[in-house]
């Protein structure tokens, strides 16, 4: 589905991401943990295109994506998240999400002038799948509350409806769970597992262990821009040298 | 009570009463000055909505915006006094004018992000005041623009007349109003509205940043060249000073004070403060004493402004009163649990 070759990002001097190579299957769920700092996030946004890597290959589908700017990026079906997602505040959940369907329209400032058949249809089929998205989600019964008025939580499956209403093949999520309660976080895990079920393939970057080595078919390990291990749960939280990078090479000598 | 008020004032008939009580007002008006100031703040109101769009809706804030309303004026001027056009033609040369250097300005500009992009504006304003002031040959200079022609009248409509000139500024502020509305409700407003939450979010969402970034400024200098090209045909003389970066500030005053992002926002910002600012005219400089704390009351107490307070607390009335969203509520309750159930049997 994803594969990424001999990824590289120097911001000056810094290796952000260093020489990263990995594959990701086709519905699954790819998890990428490390360190704070260890380039996570970067990653992913070298994979939107948001930020354009200094050598390596990007290929999604077997399409090279590379040099691709965001916007195309995310009309091959790449959908996101991020840590804090901003939205209106004070419009609804559901005139929030309509526009995550924008990128599959074309209707310009001439529609908008003679209101023309485009753009009514592709309106209604936006509406429509922003519907799609927040029933997908389990919140349609927040639809016409304010973002304001939403919780963390619901704030995080909006965020994910969002991405979801851009008709994605692969949803790039950072730190889902971050800043929600262990009940919650279960709920968001089998949301991420109700996707993968539906034919999506799910990325994420999160901290949350229990988390992760309870949903995740594959992980990634990155400590100072570089791939440190990757594997099955089983296999990355046996590695040493996984356990050195998140526990300082002490922990030997203490065990 | 009040929220009856209030549900009464977004009855959708309200708008008509609203433009009923607008094309009275020419009968209501207690003389002609009266009239004369109301057809300056539907002027404003114009250059306020396109205000509105590049910074209310697109979030850029652009303080150039004052800059192609004296644009738009002085292309009017020039047009009709030294190359002998008609008002009309000029008009159209206006929009021409004012929506290719939006397109110039915009193009540069819009590459900056956030503080960086308003400082830009800040000064590519002050360069065409400059332009405006000291630009002899093109501008006449400091002596401003005289001899602007009229609008051109029909029949027995006269727009050397204050009441017609009013009538014909009307037209022009529901045009903006309609079409504003059509823009806000449309996708294409909800991309200006993505943009405005975050530049990361929306492209992460497939919009093409720089291109609706550039459409919402070059929509905004148009409404802008509109104003200014109206306010010359009404004023009938120009100077230097039309293009002072004080206009800038005054109408996002207007703006903040209406509601930012909001369809109303504008016309009751503007309209009310221009008359506030008449009736405090006696005054003079010391209004500022007023306006000041008022302004900073505002902001702090509603930051919505008028517009988006009003809206916001209509919203949460309906909500808790459980207007419109009983229904949804029963449903998606089955829906979700009928969902999880599903889940855990798979």
């Amino acid at each position: 589905m994803l594969k990424v070759e001999h990824l590289t990002k120097m911001f000056g001097g810094l290796a952000a991401v260093n020489d990263v190579s990995v594959e990701f299957g086709a519905n699954q769920i790819n998890a990428i943990i490390g360190p704070n700092g260890a380039g996570k996030s970067t990653f992913f946004n070298l994979i939107s295109g948001v930020h354009q890597p200094t050598s390596g290959r990007i290929l999604l589908e077997g399409k090279d994506v590379t040099t691709m700017r965001c916007d195309h990026v995310a009309k091959l079906g790449v959908g996101r998240t991020f840590q804090t997602t901003n939205l209106f505040e004070t419009a609804t959940v559901l005139d929030n999400l309509i526009v995550g369907y924008r990128l599959r329209t074309n209707s310009g400032l001439w529609d908008v002038l003679i209101n023309s058949k485009r753009l009514q249809a592709e309106e209604k089929a936006a509406r429509e799948k922003a519907r799609e998205a927040l029933d997908f989600v389990g919140l349609t019964y927040a639809e016409n509350r304010y973002i304001a008025d939403c919780t963390q939580e619901e704030r995080k499956r909006v965020a994910f409806a969002l991405a979801l209403a851009t008709q994605p093949k692969i949803v790039l999520l950072d730190e889902p769970a971050a800043g929600v309660n262990p009940e919650e976080t279960e709920g968001l895990a089998d949301l991420m597992k109700k996707m993968v079920k539906h034919g999506l393939t799910v990325c994420l970057i999160e901290h949350k262990m229990d988390m992760i080595m309870g949903i995740a078919d594959k992980i990634m390990v990155l400590d100072h821009g570089e791939k440190i291990a990757e594997g099955t749960p089983e296999e990355v939280k046996n590695n040493p040298v996984v356990i050195e990078a998140y526990l300082g090479s002490d922990h030997d000598a203490a065990a | 009570m009040m929220f009856k008020l209030g549900a009464l004032i977004m009855h959708p008939a309200s708008k008509y009463v609203l433009l009923a009580l607008a094309l009275l007002f020419p009968a209501m008006a207690a003389n002609e000055y009266q009239i004369y100031v109301m057809a300056t703040a539907f002027i404003w109101a114009i250059a306020v909505y396109g205000f509105n769009v590049i910074t209310g809706y697109c979030g850029q804030l652009n303080l150039a915006h004052g800059g192609f309303f004296a644009i738009g004026a002085y292309a009017v001027a020039l047009l009709t006094a030294d190359y002998g056009w008609n008002f009309w033609p000029a008009f159209i040369g206006a929009l021409v004018v004012t929506g290719v250097l939006g397109l110039l300005v915009g193009a540069v500009s819009l590459r900056l992000k956030e503080h960086y992009f308003a400082i830009f504006t800040l000064c590519v304003g002050f360069i065409i005041y400059l332009l405006l002031d000291k630009w002899e040959e093109l501008t006449h200079g400091a002596l401003g623009v005289r001899n602007i022609a009229a609008p051109d009248g029909f029949g027995l409509v006269n727009f050397r007349e204050t009441i017609p000139v009013y009538y014909l500024i009307l037209f022009f502020l529901v045009f903006i109003i309609w079409f504003t509305s059509r823009i806000q409700k449309s996708l294409l407003g909800r991309t200006f509205i993505a943009i405005r939450n975050g530049d990361d979010l929306a492209q992460s969402l497939g919009i093409n940043l720089m291109r609706n970034k550039i459409l919402a400024f070059v929509v905004s200098t148009v409404y802008a060249g509109l104003a200014g090209a109206l306010y010359a045909g009404m004023i009938r003389f120009v100077g230097p000073e039309d293009g002072n970066i004080l206009h800038t500030f005054n109408m996002i005053m207007y703006m903040l004070v209406g509601g930012i992002g909001t369809l109303f926002g504008p016309l009751l910002g503007t309209v009310g403060i221009v008359w506030i600012t008449q009736s405090l005219q006696f005054l003079e400089e010391y209004r500022m004493i007023i306006f000041g704390p008022l302004l900073v009351i505002l902001v702090i107490f509603f930051p919505l402004g008028i517009a988006g307070s009003f809206l916001t607390w209509m919203h949460r009335k309906a909500q808790a009163l459980g207007l419109g969203s009983k229904k949804p509520q029963k449903e998606s309750k089955v829906k979700t649990t009928a969902g999880r159930e599903a889940e855990n049997n798979a």
